[in-house]
């Protein structure tokens, strides 16, 4: 392989290599430095005068006099059964102190677009065991699903949750979970580690750690490697994987930063103007794909810069993710776990996993009633902020009592609480029965006749 | 099939790339050619020339591809094949059909693949409807093939200057096959080309005097688009944004619909793709796939395809125009467009205009919804291109341009509401916010098919829905029972108009579609509630008994019901009847 000692520049994370052979775009680059260690990097741009490289690693070390070498393939990664229960490093080598992994497969990192026509439809009900997303934002298998959180927040443990009680009901399938650390903390991912380890998951875990102090722009590859496993896995062999991602804000941070060397011009807050195809390139690697066994489900984490909801990367995120579940400081606050508001709260493949023969004919309306009942509760807080209690008529009063209600009782639940999606209607159920009849104007009167406590036990009665 | 040659083709080289931009050089070209690029041929079109630098724009993955590979330029523009196969089809930007991709390519989207868009092998029972001797011209129709359940109209091509027919043959052929053959030596076949980025000419663009009716209670209700109309839905996201236009292409009386899935995400389109073909068209029972063509460019294939999709869309829904039908194209969405041109442009480096957006954005946009319209076509019949682009405003921020400049064009806004649907009020499209500028031209539409009452019905509730918003900012501050009696009742006609009239279940099978007849009769019963309430209020009965009048609330249960007459007939007598007991006790 042809060594080249041709930099003219080096500006951040970004090599400019001179008078090369022609060099593949997105090509893999080895960079030798002076004490013969090897640094990584991708091509960029790539022209006969001038070819950009961008290093995933601290550029400390590098110099003029540094080797270059091209490699003649984009970044593969190798893939093998036996990387479930091991842990690798952001950049995919193993940190664990065991043997190197035993590739039987070596695959492009970037992965390509499902054949949206080969995609299988999301129909298969996933529970996780917490009413505020069985009940209400309903998660299915092949779905990606962020968790917008802020910081100080408790979205590890909602993930942690999920990640250990997340199961499709009746069904002993085969299932992973790849976990993929961006710049988080030591202590984090030693969270993370701990509970893994505690509750045996990492045994059927692949984990990817990029840590705080590690290089940022390797944030850059971290996810892709992950998917890449998790498709291997998946769509190789047939297991259901669950992919968690946190936390995302870090690796839009390694984008910009990267945007910014390239002199790019910015879009909004400066991150680079193609930041939503490349997010897209990440989430839209979930799915499932007809005729094959397994199922990419993903949970990526993100907190959200100052709580805004409209900040460019849970806006993004938003626009490409198929709903989100919104972490709320306010409830939090209240000391309410987990602290998820169900308003601003979304899941766009509900519809595609509730109902007969998913969960029950009743979850729709019940879950349709419960939002429009706690929305129109929640709303008169304000009112009475100002009013006063009393001002209030009964009908108001009683909506406000069932947002109360349903925050106590609906939304908190322990952390290893774990609901049935039954134990989770029949409590929709009990506290819409605190309303009157007549106020449940979304759900038909069959429904009501069958499932609403009051009718179910005159029904019982008269039976 | 000669019109779209620039030049003879040639050949050069890469000079560089980088990302879906590359340079070439050695060879000559012509803006929006279409190249071939690299040893695997990726498919590109040329957008800028600078020197005998030729930048090129890859629809195509171009990892590994090196400077000093081929580039070969085939002289043609970005164009689409016109024939029998369009409808029932799932195409990708560039128009490759993705089933036949699957079978080339496997599940996943692999480059340098190329598919023709119409299936070249399949024969088409082709019927003449014109006879040797006869004078035909552009747009005549010349025969018929009975596609789906769909007529597919056989037209002479725009481009050709016509003559008379020297033979014409009927029988089963392919879309290769010389149908027809003019004494001027021009041979017709079943297909044509038309460049995508050029729009198919038509005789002239008509007033807008019907609504496309979408069984959409507070879209054909309250704020009607017109055939040939077009529309805008921005939506920040999670409004409900994609559900309303999944709705609109299921049930608008439109009788091609084109759907355009621009940057959208796999999942949903996976259940646009198995829903379509499951569902029945209200009208014919068979499958709505039938009348349909599809464009799926997800958000994680190319960029450049995706800036080519909603080309590629319009241009077929054109030509089913031409043939003579309503089209309703939907395209979702226009802001990820915007945001292809945007990212394409900043890798040529060209000077930004706002947020980065290229300075040409409005010219695209209004180039593009110009593009619809209600015409005479050349062949002298009537058809329309109704347009409706969803807009995805980046923190649902409507001053952004994409917004902005859609709106100074279009004459429909639906304005989706983030805080409706989190109160799960559903289609959540804000009744005080939207407008529709088509009212006018439609009322002489809606006075002779719904009833003289009907416009004025429109604005009575128009009017109590504006009132409840400056109720609810008293009710904010001193709460309900503070205001006077008549404007209780207001705020309780109001809330029934909200949720009886507006909230409608797009998930229930009957109440998914009302007809023009049953929204007449729902509003009707409201209003007839809201006199009566009134007139007793008049006649010394309390708010408190008239909101408690029991009968109005079976009001809501009627929009379940598919035979719904008896049942609203006898809610309006009940209603008559205890408001006559109130009124005598009063």
């Amino acid at each position: 392989m042809k060594e080249y000692r041709t930099i003219t520049q080096i500006a951040g994370p970004l090599v400019f290599v001179e008078k090369t052979e022609p060099v593949g775009y997105g090509e893999l680059v080895n960079i030798v430095l002076y004490d013969g260690s090897i640094k990584r990097g991708q091509v960029l741009d790539t022209s006969d005068e001038l070819v950009v490289v961008q290093v995933f690693e601290t550029t400390a070390g590098i110099g003029r006099d540094s080797g270059i070498r091209f490699t003649g393939e984009t970044i593969k990664m190798p893939v093998g059964r036996d990387m479930l229960g091991r842990i690798l490093s952001g950049g995919g080598k193993p940190i664990d102190g065991g043997p190197e992994i035993v590739p039987e497969k070596r695959l492009d990192i970037t992965g390509a677009a499902i054949n949206p026509y080969a995609r299988g439809s999301p129909n298969d009900f996933i529970q996780t065991g917490i009413s505020t997303i069985d009940g209400t934002n309903t998660l299915v298998r092949g779905q990606k699903l962020p968790i917008f959180s802020g910081a100080g927040l408790p979205h590890n443990q909602i993930a942690l949750q999920i990640a250990r009680q997340a199961k499709v009901p009746g069904s002993k399938e085969a299932f992973a979970v790849v976990f993929a650390a961006m710049g988080i903390t030591k202590e984090e991912a030693n969270y993370f580690m701990q509970d893994f380890e505690r509750t045996g998951a990492l045994e059927r875990a692949v984990v990817f750690l990029n840590l705080a102090d590690d290089p940022a722009v390797e944030r850059i590859i971290t996810p892709r490697l992950a998917l890449t496993t998790a498709e291997y896995l998946a769509f190789d062999l047939g297991m259901h994987v669950l992919v968690i991602l946190t936390d995302m804000t870090n690796y839009c941070e390694a984008l910009r930063q990267i945007g910014a060397a390239r002199e790019e011009v910015p879009g909004r807050r400066g991150y680079p103007g193609y930041m939503y195809t490349d997010l897209a390139g990440i989430y839209e690697r979930a799915g499932i794909v007809k005729g094959k066994k397994g199922s990419i489900t993903q949970f990526p984490i993100l907190t959200m810069p100052g709580d805004d909801i409209t900040h460019p990367i849970p806006d993004l995120t938003g626009y490409i993710t198929e709903g989100q579940i919104v972490v709320s400081r306010e409830l939090h606050r209240k000391g309410i776990y987990p602290p998820i508001n169900v308003l601003p709260s979304l899941s766009r493949l509900m519809n595609l996993g509730i109902g007969k023969g998913h969960t029950r004919e009743d979850h729709k309306k019940v879950s349709d009633q419960l939002y429009a009942a706690y929305a129109e509760g929640n709303d008169l807080r304000g009112l009475v902020a100002i009013v006063g209690k009393d001002a209030l008529s009964e009908r108001d009063r009683m909506f406000l009592e069932f947002a109360d209600l349903f925050e106590n009782r609906f939304v908190r639940q322990g952390y290893t609480e774990d609901r049935t999606i039954e134990e989770t209607l029949d409590l929709g159920w009990n506290l819409l029965s605190t309303l009157p009849v007549e106020q449940l104007v979304r759900i038909d009167r069959d429904l009501i006749n069958k499932y609403h406590p009051k009718f179910r036990q005159t029904a019982k009665a008269e039976g | 099939m000669k019109a779209q040659d620039t030049k003879t083709t040639k050949t050069g080289v890469l000079k560089r790339i980088a990302g879906p931009v590359v340079t070439a050089v050695g060879i000559e070209a012509h803006m929006y050619d279409v190249v071939k690029v690299g040893k695997e041929e990726l498919m590109g079109e040329v957008i800028k020339i600078q020197g005998e630098n030729i930048i090129i724009q890859v629809y195509e993955d171009t990892s590994g591809i090196r400077p000093g590979e081929p580039v070969i330029n085939t002289g043609l523009s970005l164009a689409v094949e016109l024939g029998p196969g369009l409808l029932t089809s799932i195409y990708d930007g560039i128009q490759r059909p993705l089933s036949v991709l699957v079978d080339k390519m496997g599940d996943f989207i692999q480059r340098g693949v190329s598919a023709p868009g119409l299936d070249h092998s399949k024969k088409w029972e082709f019927g003449p409807l014109v006879k040797e001797g006869q004078e035909v011209g552009p747009g005549t129709v010349i025969g018929e093939v009975q596609e789906t359940n769909i007529v597919h109209r056989i037209l002479v091509p725009p481009n050709v200057r016509g003559g008379t027919v020297k033979s014409i043959r009927s029988g089963s052929f392919t879309v290769d096959e010389v149908i027809c053959t003019l004494d001027d030596g021009t041979s017709l076949t079943m297909m044509q080309k038309w460049p995508v980025r050029v729009p198919r000419p038509v005789l002239e663009k008509m007033n807008p005097t019907v609504p496309l009716i979408t069984g959409q209670r507070i879209l054909d209700g309250l704020f009607p688009i017109a055939k040939g109309g077009t529309a805008a839905i921005p939506g920040p996201f999670g409004s409900g944004k994609t559900v309303t236009q999944q709705q609109l292409a299921k049930w608008s009386d439109a009788e091609i619909v084109v759907y355009i899935g621009c940057g959208e995400r796999g999942n949903e389109m996976t259940e646009v793709l198995t829903e379509f073909p499951e569902l029945e068209d209200p009208k014919t029972g068979k499958p709505l796939m039938e009348r349909t063509v599809l464009i799926a460019n997800t958000s994680n294939m190319p960029v450049a395809a995706r800036e080519a999709s909603v080309y590629t869309g319009i241009t077929i829904a054109e030509y089913f125009r031409d043939m003579g039908y309503d089209v309703s194209l939907m395209a979702d969405s226009t802001s990820r467009w915007a945001e292809a041109m945007r990212e394409i442009s900043s890798r040529l480096e060209e000077m930004p205009g706002e947020e980065g957006y290229p300075a040409y954005l409005a010219a695209r946009l209004s180039e593009f919804y110009e593009r619809a319209g209600r015409v005479r076509t050349l062949g002298g019949k009537m058809g329309s291109v109704s347009v409706i682009g969803a807009v995805s405003p980046p923190g649902g921020d409507f001053s952004e341009p994409v917004t902005q400049n859609t709106l100074r064009i279009v004459k429909v806004f639906w304005a989706l509401d983030a805080k409706l649907s989190q109160r799960r009020h559903f289609p959540a499209i804000n009744w005080l916010n939207s407008y529709s500028l088509y009212l006018d031209s439609l009322q002489e539409w809606y006075d002779r098919e719904v009833s003289p009452e009907w416009n004025s019905l429109r604005s009575w509730a128009m009017e109590i829905l504006q009132k409840e918003a400056e109720l609810q900012e008293i009710v904010q501050l001193v709460g309900s029972d503070a205001l006077p009696e008549a404007e209780q009742i207001t705020i309780e006609v109001a809330r029934m108009i909200r949720e009886i009239f507006l909230q409608q279940n797009a998930y229930d099978a009957v109440d998914t579609f009302c007809d023009m007849k049953k929204q007449y009769d729902m509003m009707k019963a409201i209003r007839q509630y809201s006199d009566l309430a009134y007139a007793a209020q008049n006649a010394g009965v309390t708010p408190q008994q008239i909101l408690s009048v029991r009968s109005k609330n079976e009001l809501p249960q009627i929009k379940f019901i598919k035979d719904y007459v008896p049942a609203l007939a006898k809610i309006q007598a009940d209603m008559e009847a205890e408001f006559n007991a109130l009124r005598s006790a009063a």
